[in-house]
């Protein structure tokens, strides 16, 4: 029996405003417990809901980057059930409405394939608050500071078949709504929180199987993991005669394996409504408008200028401009060097990106500066060094020894110039005349002993083409 | 004193006749002998008001007064007060001291008026006769054995008997307006949005209304002037500017169309009340206003769009109470389910669980469109009948309440019955248009209330009407036996 | 509409309210009347009528996004009934 997987994602992303989406508290990570949950985070009694425009805005820009029907009237709607972390009873969210309609986002799965994922809406909601378990001798402690931080639920249609297109578009969206300025997407810190939707079905049937939620997935890794696992089990149990039950579950990382979870019941019947205390959120023509001024250069008009102007491969280019730190680490490094794209790129993706993971840094902890970086390209494409020297030029960089010109000048690697190679290959054709008897009378190979005594002697410091070139004229008969 | 409308206490206070502390010793003597009868105030804030007294009177000193300054009124239990419990009327909060003001409550705070105590209510704001509290049924100062209506029960009960100079209340389907009625007093519900919701406990969102009950249309501008006003902390609020109340009150209504619906004329209002409010048309003819009939014929209506609207948005509002951060917690939870089901079962009474049940039922999955969002388009249907009857009339009237004060037990085995009391009142509310209820006479010893209506933000106009109308009446200054 | 005893039960669980087996039948009574009372809401024809959610046809205001508040925490936990380290306690959730 052959299978097809379906996935659907929901990411939720806390979106980057200073406050709350329904109150003035603060949204900073890392306070201490409660110090941010004002009267309305905590559902006194009497208090009263006031929405965050920039929410809207944020949302709405989102919207625009995949090209989706901007509802410019939306409504906020009550979900109602209840949950410590919970404080209402109900968490305003919209339902029927919501603010961003249907759109699509292209996805880079692999070197060579990139896939369209349909996008089927995008709301806003309030965050819930924490609860810790531990601790407490038998009680659960609650924090109601995330409380109403402003989320963006982003539901993707179940456009995806595998777990690698799966981690494919979260990848995007990570990459997108970071790019957009619109969340920081720190998934150690709960920005970015993935649920995936799994089910399983005969590859040509039409209809979907049923489907698992699988739900709290913080990195790419787990995701990828979790997915995997699941669609495991799920061809297990129908292959062994059993059926999948619509469940919540969540994934073991240490076990590797995903468990049922029965704290929210299956059959949640919310209620839903739209919420009395808050109207609905018209947004102008104008606005719109403006917000789509505003936009900045996205990842896939990025890409697309990248293969362009620099002549990159689009597997190249899409890691590059994947994200806003790699795509503004390459055009800075782009610029010092004098426009040399490709060279750029090749040093980035190779001995740049080398030397982080082996340090295991992030691009922005990298003590090669896109500056430092730019000007020794400047220098291995104007041969004032060469390959092999670059090397050693960057690893003294890395060490914090300064620029590559500051380097060279320290070490006195610079390439040896014609006027010194010179004599050298004189001295070398002297010395070894039986050689050049044997080069002169046919036998090319020899050539390859010369160019090895030459770099040897100018302790590679002489550019081989240059090299080449002076042997081969001198070497003439 | 206690005798004084606002506007005389004012310029009493401003002469130095008198001064604050003094005045509020005196209603403070009246709160305290009074309460055990009628059983009106929840608590008493002795200390706080006469704190406030003397800042008041320093104030007064200073010159730097405002109309209300120094004058001690009572606050519907249901607006929280900094510091100071505020139970609803109801179990759940009876250990909630409120840690902020609602911004009527700072309205009043900055205006420098005097917060006597707490107001008893039926619980939640629940209720239409007040014997859904906590802390007991409140008597009607008119007839000790009668309820004084409800949900504002209390404030009612405060103002007939004077143990305050005026008081808040709110209205969510009649709650100033018919408790105003059987307490012969005058009470307004503004346009939905014209006063603040925020730190006004939550009964229906899209309903309720704080508002003013004092002795007179002259009291109650002077009120809401101090109450309206839009504020940013509440996404319902009215961004529309106050007008001074008090300036328009003395236009003339020659040539003003007041509008009777017939259906509030029909079966179910009580003979005797009939004909108050007919004695009430005549003079009202007498000051010039032309009278037509008109028709709202989604009337019936709107009791049933009211108990599923209503308790659907509570059932929601409501889920806050859940013993967790604040308010009543069970005794020794054996776990997160038993915390949240003792806890609200123990906090809350018959009539607000009913209420839970209905609303959760009505939003339930299968039974939203059926209920709720059938609820939502008749509401529409009623609105609609008031805009079209006001294309052609000013104003409307008609009796507030089919009936008198009625007596303690006499409804509370039949909620519907209990129901039906609010059935010329619900409409308004629904449409969110402004009403009032002013004293018109006497049936059977009990008080019998007129009810005009407005359309949206003319209160100017209702005042104006009911001013004009105690000008030549003094149904308003009646005071109960024995107070 | 007619209640029965499990649909008060069901209804009393969604909405989180505890309510003693003696009074489940007088609940079930009294809502049953309430419901049939509310049933009178299907003579209205409101066949294209749109529902009416506010009495006021408003949009929403947008706040700006700025910190507005101060942590009030102290306050705010003092009449809480459970509280430690600045954390609200309740019962364990049974996971």
């Amino acid at each position: 029996m052959e299978w097809e997987v379906v996935i659907g994602l929901e990411i939720h992303v806390q979106l980057a405003c200073k406050s709350k989406i329904f109150s003035g508290a603060s949204t900073a990570f890392g306070a201490e417990p409660n110090t941010q949950a004002c009267a309305v985070d905590l559902g006194l009694p009497g208090v009263l809901p006031v929405f965050n425009g920039e929410a809207a805005k944020m949302s709405i820009k989102f919207g625009l980057a995949c090209g989706c029907e901007i509802a410019q009237r939306s409504i906020f709607a009550r979900k109602n059930y209840f949950y410590p972390d919970l404080p209402k009873g109900y968490q305003t969210s919209q339902y029927e409405i919501p603010i961003v309609g249907k759109g699509q986002i292209e996805i880079q799965v692999d070197e060579n394939t990139t896939k369209v994922v349909g996008i089927t809406r995008a709301h806003m909601e309030e965050d819930a608050g924490k609860s810790l378990h531990e601790d407490f001798a038998g009680m659960t402690g609650i924090d109601l500071n995330r409380a109403g931080t402003p989320l963006l639920e982003i539901v993707s249609e179940p456009d995806m078949r595998s777990a690698k297109e799966a981690v494919a578009y979260m990848r995007k969206i990570h990459s997108l709504v970071r790019y957009l300025g619109i969340s920081d997407g720190n998934m150690q810190e709960g920005s970015f929180r993935c649920d995936a939707n799994v089910s399983v079905r005969p590859m040509g049937q039409k209809e979907f199987g049923t489907r698992a939620e699988i739900k709290n997935l913080n990195s790419f890794k787990f995701i990828e993991k979790a997915i995997n696992v699941e669609v495991e089990r799920q061809i297990d149990l129908i292959e062994a005669g059993g059926e999948v039950v619509q469940e919540t579950r969540l994934y073991d990382s240490d076990k590797d394996e995903t468990r049922s979870m029965r704290t929210k019941e299956e059959a949640n019947d919310y209620r839903y409504f739209p919420c009395p205390d808050l109207l609905p959120v018209v947004i102008s023509d104008e606005v719109v408008t403006e917000i789509q001024g505003s936009m900045p250069e996205l990842p896939d008009e990025k890409k697309a200028r990248f293969m362009e102007q620099f002549d990159l491969g689009s597997y190249d280019a899409s890691l590059l401009s994947s994200s806003v730190e790699s795509a503004g680490y390459f055009e800075k490094a782009v610029d010092a060097s004098g426009g040399e794209g490709k060279l750029c790129a090749n040093w980035i993706m190779g001995e740049l990106q080398a030397s982080l993971n082996r340090e295991d840094m992030e691009l922005e902890q990298s003590p090669v500066t896109p500056d430092l970086l730019g000007g020794l390209v400047k220098k291995i494409k104007d041969k004032s060094v060469t390959s092999k020297i670059a090397k050693k030029v960057f690893e003294a960089m890395w060490n914090d020894e300064g620029t590559a010109d500051e380097i060279v000048e320290k070490y006195g690697w610079k390439p040896a110039d014609a006027s010194e190679i010179e004599p050298i290959i004189d001295e070398i054709i002297a010395n070894n005349q039986a050689q050049v008897e044997q080069y002169r009378s046919g036998k090319e190979k020899v050539f390859g002993f010369f160019v090895g005594q030459v770099m040897k002697a100018t302790k590679g410091q002489a550019d081989p083409a240059q090299v080449n070139q002076l042997l081969k004229s001198k070497l003439a008969p | 004193m206690h005798k004084k409308t606002l506007a005389q206490l004012s310029a009493a206070l401003q002469a130095k006749e008198i001064s604050s502390v003094e005045l509020t010793q005196e209603f403070l003597a009246r709160a305290k002998q009074f309460n055990e009868q009628t059983n009106a105030y929840i608590t008493i804030t002795e200390d706080l008001a006469l704190q406030q007294a003397k800042e008041a009177d320093a104030r007064i000193a200073a010159g730097n007064t405002q109309a209300l300054t120094g004058i001690p009124l009572a606050h519907k239990d249901i607006f929280c007060t900094d510091g100071i419990k505020t139970s609803c009327g109801s179990k759940m909060l009876d250990s909630f001291i409120a840690p902020y003001n609602a911004t009527v409550i700072e309205k009043f705070n900055a205006a420098g008026a005097i917060c006597l105590g707490k107001a008893n209510m039926d619980e939640f704001a629940m209720g239409s006769s007040n014997e859904n509290s906590f802390y007991g049924v409140v008597k009607n100062p008119w007839d000790l054995n009668c309820v004084p209506g409800g949900s504002s029960g209390g404030s009612a009960a405060v103002v007939a008997a004077r143990m305050a100079a005026a008081a808040t209340g709110t209205d969510t389907g009649g709650s100033i307006r018919q408790p105003a009625s059987f307490c012969g007093i005058s009470g307004i519900k503004p346009t939905y949005g014209r006063v603040s919701r925020y730190g006004m406990i939550a009964y229906a969102s899209s309903l309720d209304q704080g508002g003013p009950m004092a002795q007179s249309a002259e009291d109650l501008a002077m009120m809401l002037e101090v109450m309206a006003g839009f504020d940013p902390k509440d996404s319902t609020s009215a961004q529309k500017d106050v007008p001074q109340y008090s300036a328009a009150m003395n236009d003339s209504l020659e040539g003003v169309k007041i509008g009777l619906p017939k259906e509030y004329f029909g079966e179910g209002l009580d003979a005797e009340v009939a004909t108050v409010v007919e004695t009430a048309i005549e003079e009202y003819k007498k000051l010039g206003v032309e009278f037509a009939e008109v028709s709202l014929p989604n009337t019936h209506l709107s009791v049933p769009a009211y108990y599923v609207v209503a308790p659907a948005e509570c059932s929601s509002n409501l889920s806050r109470f859940d013993g967790a951060r604040f308010g009543h917690r069970c005794e020794d939870p054996k776990d997160l389910e038993d915390m949240y089901k003792r806890s609200r079962g123990e906090g809350f009474g018959e009539e607000v669980t009913r209420r839970i049940l209905v609303g959760t039922y009505a939003l339930s999955a299968g039974y939203y469109d059926a209920y709720y969002l059938k609820a939502q388009k008749t509401r529409r249907l009623i609105s609609d009948d008031f805009k079209k009857a006001f294309a052609d009339v000013d104003l409307i009237l008609g009796p507030t309440a089919p009936t008198t004060a009625f007596g303690i037990g006499s409804k509370t085995d039949d909620p519907i019955s209990m129901y039906l009391s609010d059935i010329y009142t619900i409409a308004v509310n629904l449409a969110g248009i402004p009403a009032m209820s002013i004293p018109a006479g006497m049936a059977g010893g009990k008080p019998v209330g007129l009810q005009l209506i407005g359309n949206y933000f003319d209160e100017a106009k209702l005042l104006n009407a009911a001013h004009k109308y105690q000008q030549v009446t003094d149904w308003h200054q009646q005071m109960p036996e024995g107070f | 509409m007619s209640l029965q005893a499990d649909d008060v039960k069901n209804i009393a669980h969604l909405a989180r309210i505890a309510i003693d087996e003696n009074d489940i039948p007088e609940y079930a009574k009294n809502l049953s009347k309430i419901l049939d009372f509310v049933d009178q809401l299907n003579q209205a024809d409101t066949d294209g009528v749109e529902p009416m959610a506010h009495p006021l046809d408003m949009a929403q205001r947008l706040r700006v996004d700025e910190v507005t508040e101060v942590d009030q925490r102290e306050k705010f936990q003092s009449i809480s009934p459970k509280v430690e380290a600045g954390l609200f306690l309740v019962p364990k959730v049974i996971e």
